[in-house]
């Protein structure tokens, strides 16, 4: 059997994360140089960011369909906000246990409740945490929707607090490698992460559309069998 | 041969193993559903197929009448 990407977009897409996947375990572990700072360690820097950022992403994503079930009325997209969020649980629980380990080594503390920045994505995490329980205790219909898309909306004024708590807080331990000057990093330690950052970017994309076409199966299924009934 | 390894070896092999173990976990979750659904599908096919031919005795006891 022949696989044709060219009809098959979700394929496609598969396949290019597998690709970039492949590509960015190449460079980190045989190009990318060691760092002279942190050493071998510092290589958990190229997961966990864009693992992170790929967090902020689908949170993003699920707030921007809501605002598009609220605004336009748009079909799906409250089942479109849903998968944008769970998948944004996931990166972020990954987020937090990459980062959790390369604390560990590089501070000697799996968790400091003292940096902002860990505590605000905990606060992000738990936030959209609460999500699903608000999202099970309504039944299904207009008005769960309605609900889940103003909560999807107010989760994502966390995300630039997040994101900049690291360059506002006083107390620095947490690197910041992103300034307003450019990244502080070696141009092959940049493209690294840059093929690293596309790597995930592609497999939360990818995930993302494989469990909502599950997802829209599941809801057609449930409708042919009320049918049936 | 004895593979040393040290510690910030392990907490970068542990950083990429809970993502990949993550991902497979979620792969394995998407395909247990997929196989619940192609049973549900098989059933409300052998629904559709058994009413159909109960409604084609139907006719032809009509028919036949």
């Amino acid at each position: 059997m022949r696989l044709r990407t060219s009809e098959n977009p979700l394929a496609a897409l598969a396949a290019l994360a597998g690709v970039l996947i492949a590509a960015s375990v190449a460079l980190i572990f045989f190009y990318v140089p060691t760092d002279a700072d942190q050493g071998f360690s510092q290589r958990i820097f190229y997961i966990h960011v864009p693992v992170a950022l790929t967090a902020y992403a689908c949170f993003g994503w699920g707030a921007w369909k809501a605002l598009r079930h609220l605004w336009k009325r748009e079909p799906g997209a409250d089942l479109e906000s849903y998968v944008a969020i769970h998948q944004g649980v996931i990166f972020g629980a990954l987020t937090l246990l990459t980062g959790s380990l390369w604390a560990k080594i590089s501070w000697g503390h799996w968790w400091l409740w003292s940096e902002s920045q860990l505590v605000l994505f905990l606060v992000l995490f738990l936030f959209y945490g609460a999500y699903f329980m608000l999202r099970y205790s309504v039944e299904p219909g207009p008005a769960r929707a309605n609900m889940c898309a103003v909560y999807a909306l107010f989760g994502v004024v966390l995300i630039p607090i997040s994101f900049l708590a690291i360059r506002l807080a006083n107390q620095l331990i947490h690197p910041v490698v992103f300034t307003l000057q450019g990244p502080q990093m070696a141009g092959s330690m940049f493209l690294t992460f840059c093929v690293s950052l596309a790597a995930m970017l592609t497999l939360a994309a990818t995930l993302f559309h494989v469990e909502l076409a599950g997802k829209r199966i599941d809801s057609r299924m449930r409708e042919l069998r009320e049918l049936l009934a | 041969m004895i593979l040393a390894v040290t510690t910030a070896e392990k907490y970068v092999a542990g950083a990429y193993g809970i993502v990949f173990l993550v991902v497979l976990v979620y792969v394995l979750i998407i395909a247990l559903k997929l196989g619940r659904l192609e049973r549900e599908l098989e059933e409300l096919t052998g629904r559709v197929r058994e009413r159909r031919e109960a409604e084609r005795e139907q006719r032809e006891e009509v028919s036949v009448g």
